[in-house]
């Protein structure tokens, strides 16, 4: 069937199956790889992307249930050629390792900081808790939440002079 | 790779559609919404429906709110909706209590509360949670709506009385002054089912306990409630010792199994402990 979704402020429309899984329709229609496809059971995020704003495992989601509605992955977190404040503090601090949970992680990361732009260290871990690095390196994603959050105000301060 | 078997797909807008379409496409169609029980199963081919009613865009279900004394919650509000509702959290904390606990964050931003209740997991956590607090489910069909009690819901492992053709459609939940209610629960992680959890909800009146809700998940509880342990509640002096003999009489009549996440015995330890805990919990949040 037909569908036409908004990824990152683009429009596709591409004839697909009903059983195509988002994450697939990403990755091998859009040749959006960016988003990664790990575990296959909802257990792991790395395949987080936002539906409509709000962060879902897209392993877990069909691809025409995304139909008429906004997607936002992580190549869709740089913006006019500046990265995310996010990746930034992914870059800064070590967040990542072998970088197969990153995309996840960012994308949870900014919907977190869109709600909650100051979060406590146990708040980040909570926000993440549905995620898991599989190098373990979560005192440094958690490091990389923090600097993100430390700089995105001066960044908009900068922005604003 | 884990690919569902094909199937026809269908999007309804209304409760009208849905059921319109769940009578075209007959007992083998069945509805999703959040998807994070069903698809998973028809990915291990577990479930294969010939169709699927796609819900998520019928909006009339996603309400949360007050009518007629009751809190009335839309089949269609998704898991973290109901933990962000401070009109949840001020009438039934246990609601909240339970809700942080299930599956993890992602995952509640999809997952719908009819979804829950419908999958009819023996370790789910609503179905204990409205139990103890005596909710009542709205059930639609082609012959008119009907409402069954939430303690009638569930007739065995993965089943309901929603038949095929028939929708979930809302929650509802007498509100009375007086009480407040707590869950408890025993996972090994994040995401995880739990080994046992149990919710607690009283009302009390002249110092005594004038109604008492208890429910259980994990541990094989007819109905996912401890009737008999409501029984030793009600009318009594709200204490330690009578929390803690609710606590003993839930675990003898509950019945776990063991598995991988524990022994019975253990289980069975953690029904009578997380009920007294829930107890002294949903107790202490009592108005006074």
């Amino acid at each position: 069937m037909n569908i036409t979704v908004t990824v990152n402020g683009q429009t596709y429309t591409r004839d697909i199956e009903p059983r195509l899984l988002l994450v697939h329709f990403l990755r091998d229609e859009l040749d959006l790889t960016g988003t990664h496809w790990g575990c296959d059971t909802s257990n792991c995020g790395a395949c987080v992307v936002w539906l409509d704003g709000v962060p879902v495992k897209s392993c877990t989601v069909l691809a025409v249930m995304a139909a008429g509605k906004e997607v936002r992955t992580v190549e869709g977190l740089e913006r006019d050629g500046e990265l995310d404040p996010v990746q930034r503090g992914f870059t800064e601090c070590h967040g990542l390792q072998c970088g197969f949970c990153t995309p996840g992680m960012l994308m949870t990361s900014r919907w977190l900081l869109d709600h909650n732009p100051d979060p406590s260290e146990a708040e980040i871990r909570e926000a993440v808790s549905g995620q898991i690095c599989r190098c373990t390196g979560y005192e440094n994603i958690v490091r990389s939440v923090r600097w993100a959050a430390e700089h995105s105000a001066r960044d908009t301060e900068e922005v604003a002079r | 790779m884990q690919v569902p078997a094909n199937f026809e797909y269908a999007k309804a807008t209304t409760v009208e559609e849905a059921l319109a379409l769940l009578a075209r496409h007959g007992d083998e169609a069945r509805v999703v919404a959040g998807g994070h029980s069903l698809i998973p199963m028809m990915k291990l081919r577990l479930a294969q429906p010939e169709a699927l009613i796609d819900i998520n865009d019928v909006t009339e279900l996603s309400h949360i709110r007050i009518d007629g004394g009751e809190l009335c919650v839309g089949a269609l509000v998704r898991h973290a909706e109901l933990l962000d509702s401070a009109v949840v959290g001020e009438h039934f904390p246990i609601l909240h209590d339970a809700e942080r606990v299930i599956a993890d964050p992602v995952v509640r931003n999809r997952g719908t509360v009819g979804g829950s209740l419908c999958q009819a997991d023996p370790s789910e956590d609503l179905s204990a949670a409205f139990g103890a607090l005596r909710a009542s489910a709205v059930i639609r069909g082609p012959y008119g709506e009907r409402t069954v009690p939430l303690r009638e819901f569930h007739t065995g492992p993965y089943e309901t009385v929603v038949e095929p053709g028939e929708l979930l459609t809302e929650l509802r939940i007498p509100i009375r002054p007086g009480g407040s209610s707590a869950y408890v629960k025993v996972e090994r992680r994040v995401g995880d089912w739990p080994l046992a959890a149990a919710g607690a909800a009283l009302r009390l009146a002249g110092g005594r306990i004038a109604e008492a809700g208890i429910g259980l998940t994990a541990v094989r509880a007819e109905h996912f409630v401890a009737a008999e342990a409501e029984e030793v509640l009600r009318g009594a002096v709200p204490s330690e010792e009578v929390f803690a003999e609710a606590g003993r009489v839930a675990a003898r009549h509950c019945d776990p199994g063991s598995d991988q996440r524990g022994p019975a015995d253990y289980k069975r330890h953690l029904a009578g402990e997380l009920t007294t805990r829930a107890l002294r919990r949903a107790y202490e949040r009592c108005p006074t």
